[in-house]
């Protein structure tokens, strides 16, 4: 049976395991209709020319897990931010681990998706913002809405700073022959609230797994949000991110992702600029080899004067690797005095690698400032030279060039552990010991 | 210790080195000098290993070994070091984690343990007191956003902890005032020993009132055209290069 059949008829599977009277069903079962009518998207659809899904859909994936895996700590501590305190909200399979977890409601609410559905604690907040920052044509959210029930749900009050930075690792255990997951995350922060939220995708096996994740973020006014995702998956696993970032009046949301690993990667990432003066970041350091493919599609829709938006994506690829930028910036009329800037730029390590980078801007106003520039180019063999002659052999002096080259974006990594956990993921990654902690 | 015999090379097809020969002994400072374009860059390139040029006639052997059939990093591990006139800037890795690697990956190339963090903290303690160098600057990431004078004084201070049997210092004194240039040259002569030997390669003759040359040697069109001691660099700076021109 064809993946797009099997998600339709498994439908009556999925409604016999919720509560069909939870006030976001009929939302569910619209997006559902979207997802029979349009379907998976492809090559043919403008914004998926250079990358095919096909390649992730000839699997029988399980779309629910069979049991429950239960997961030792020791097994996975490695990928746990653990020199900080954090609070964690951890899935095995899709399923949340109480056991993993470190939730709180304690001042304000990190908890699970399947339990704000269900709390009337909850309910205006459901009401008010569930799916009502995604476009409806689109049709992986759509999926994703119509089988939406576990995953993360943060509200954090007014003035509210959240103490302790917030993770969310998905575990893959690899138990099931093949599987499709669906995490949804809605995450509300309120007037002057300030979080730092790291998130990861990782499977403890190699066996196909896809996720179709969605994230809504509703960052209001004076608030500020830093988001890191980081994609280090086996090559076994794939991953269609995709969030959408609603910011109100003053505030500040920055993202930053990690590419370094996973079979196929699609990061659908939208920012929605609602007030004046908002500031927007986005940024990425993508390091594949291999047959590793990653795309970059961003979208910043400028609909308020006086903001601003920043986008830097760095991307080095070897042997067989695809990378995709794709990145739009859409100005409304009445958005003057935007700032909006982006830059990509790209190192070739091999001619087999490939990218595809198309920077796409619509300025409908009069008075901004829109920058954009990407560069494909190939490591400098003058620095090269220069590093040999110092005696450090070609493949270090090449992943210490190629450190150099992502390192204005890892110097935005607020968070000190997490930065030396990337820089030495991104040391891994380049199959070079730095010999010094970076 | 370099033993030099009609070496060519070129470059995109141009050939810029016509036969030169030069025979450095431990425990020498020679100064190579010449007008712009004379081959004096890609002397020291070729020596150092850069693959843009092609060997085409000649030999070039260190202590014996035959250094054109060695990599660039293979070169500096038996002790051939290289000052760039433009060295590169490499974000995010400081000067002290540079020098650590550098050593490091020498160090592993002859079969030895990694340095301990307290020795090298005491070698770079003493070397960088030498070149007045504060200690902010060694944890500023390399090269970038130095000044022309403190990238020279960088590469001196590579110099200084990688300890060469052969240090060959392009153009070290150009972009310098007569301060860094002092202190450049006090620690290339710190530097000195019986045991090692300095190839200069510049333009002007004011570097070498501060550190001393046995020998000069004028290139010109990619030859040695004359040879001699010291005096000839003050020839050379009273009469200019034109006088070279007659040489020929």
């Amino acid at each position: 049976m064809e993946l797009k059949e099997k998600l339709l008829s498994s439908y009556i599977a999925f409604e016999e395991r919720i509560d069909l009277s939870d006030s976001i069903h009929k939302t569910r079962t619209d997006a559902l209709k979207i997802f029979e009518k349009n379907g998976f998207p492809s090559r043919k659809d403008e914004s998926w020319k250079y990358t095919s899904l096909s390649s992730i859909l000839q699997e029988d994936y399980a779309l629910f897990p069979n049991s429950e895996t239960t997961i030792e700590l020791r097994q996975v501590k490695k990928y746990f931010l653990y020199d900080t305190d954090t609070y964690k909200v951890i899935f095995i399979d899709g399923v949340y681990s109480p056991f993993l977890s470190d939730t709180t409601h304690n001042g304000l609410d990190v908890c699970l998706m399947s339990s704000a559905l269900t709390k009337p604690k909850f309910r205006s907040l459901i009401k008010s913002y569930f799916n009502k920052s995604i476009p409806k044509e689109d049709s992986l959210s759509a999926l994703n809405t119509s089988y939406a029930l576990e995953g993360v749900f943060i509200y954090i009050p007014k003035n509210i700073i959240a103490e302790k930075p917030i993770e969310i690792i998905h575990f893959a255990s690899g138990n099931e022959k093949s599987l499709w997951l669906q995490p949804r995350n809605l995450i509300v922060v309120d007037k002057g609230a300030q979080v730092q939220i790291i998130e990861r995708h990782q499977s403890l096996k190699e066996h196909p797994v896809v996720t179709n994740s969605v994230t809504e973020v509703y960052s209001h006014e004076n608030s500020k949000v830093d988001w890191y995702k980081l994609q280090n998956d086996l090559v076994s696993a794939s991953l269609i991110d995709n969030t959408y970032i609603v910011q109100q009046k003053n505030s500040e949301v920055s993202l930053h992702t990690f590419s370094l690993g996973g079979k196929l990667v699609r990061n659908n990432l939208n920012y929605f600029q609602k007030g004046e003066n908002v500031c927007s970041i986005l940024k990425g350091v993508t390091i594949l080899r291999g047959k590793e493919h990653v795309d970059h599609s961003t979208l910043v829709h400028h609909e308020q004067p006086y903001c601003e938006s920043h986008q830097d994506y760095k991307g080095v690829f070897s042997e067989k690797s695809i990378g995709v930028f794709n990145g739009k910036i859409l100005v409304d009329k009445n958005a003057q005095k935007t700032n909006a800037f982006q830059q990509n730029n790209n190192i070739l390590l091999d001619d087999k690698s490939t990218v595809n980078t198309k920077p796409q801007l619509e300025i409908f106003a009069d008075d901004v400032k829109c920058s954009h520039g990407c560069t494909v180019g190939q490591l400098d063999n003058k620095a090269l030279f220069y590093l040999r002659s110092r005696g450090i052999p070609i493949k270090e002096a090449k992943g210490l060039l190629t450190y150099a080259f992502a390192n204005n974006v890892l110097e935005s990594v607020k968070l000190p552990s997490l930065k030396k956990r990337i820089n030495n993921q991104i040391a891994n990654k380049l199959g070079v010991s730095l010999g010094f902690e970076l | 210790m370099l033993t030099i015999e009609n070496l060519h090379a070129k470059v995109d097809g141009k050939h810029i080195l016509n036969g030169i020969d030069l025979d450095v002994k431990a425990g020498e400072v020679h100064a190579i000098m010449g007008p712009n374009g004379s081959g004096k860059s890609t002397l020291s390139s070729v020596i150092g290993g850069n693959e843009d040029y092609l060997i085409t006639k000649g030999t070039m052997l260190f202590d014996g070994i035959d250094l054109s059939e060695l990599d660039a990093e293979s070169r500096a591990h038996l002790g051939v070091f290289l000052s760039f006139q433009y060295p590169v800037e490499i974000p995010g890795v400081t000067v002290t984690n540079f020098i650590k690697t550098a050593i490091n990956a020498t160090r592993k190339a002859k079969g030895l343990e990694d340095t301990s963090s307290s020795e090298l903290l005491k070698k770079i303690r003493e070397k960088s007191k030498l070149l007045n160098i504060e200690s902010k600057f060694l944890s500023r990431s390399l090269n970038e956003g130095f000044s022309g004078g403190e990238k020279k004084r960088n590469e001196i201070f590579q110099m200084l902890m990688l300890e060469p049997k052969l240090a060959i210092l392009d153009e070290t004194d150009s972009g310098l005032d007569i301060d860094a240039l002092k202190i450049v040259a006090n620690g290339v002569n710190k530097f000195r020993t019986k045991k090692n030997a300095v190839v200069l390669i510049t333009h002007y003759q004011r570097l070498l009132d501060y550190i001393v040359p046995d020998f000069v040697h004028v290139l010109f069109e990619g030859i040695i055209v004359k040879s001699g001691t010291k005096e000839l660099a003050h020839d050379l700076e009273d009469k200019g290069y034109d006088w070279v021109k007659d040489l020929i």
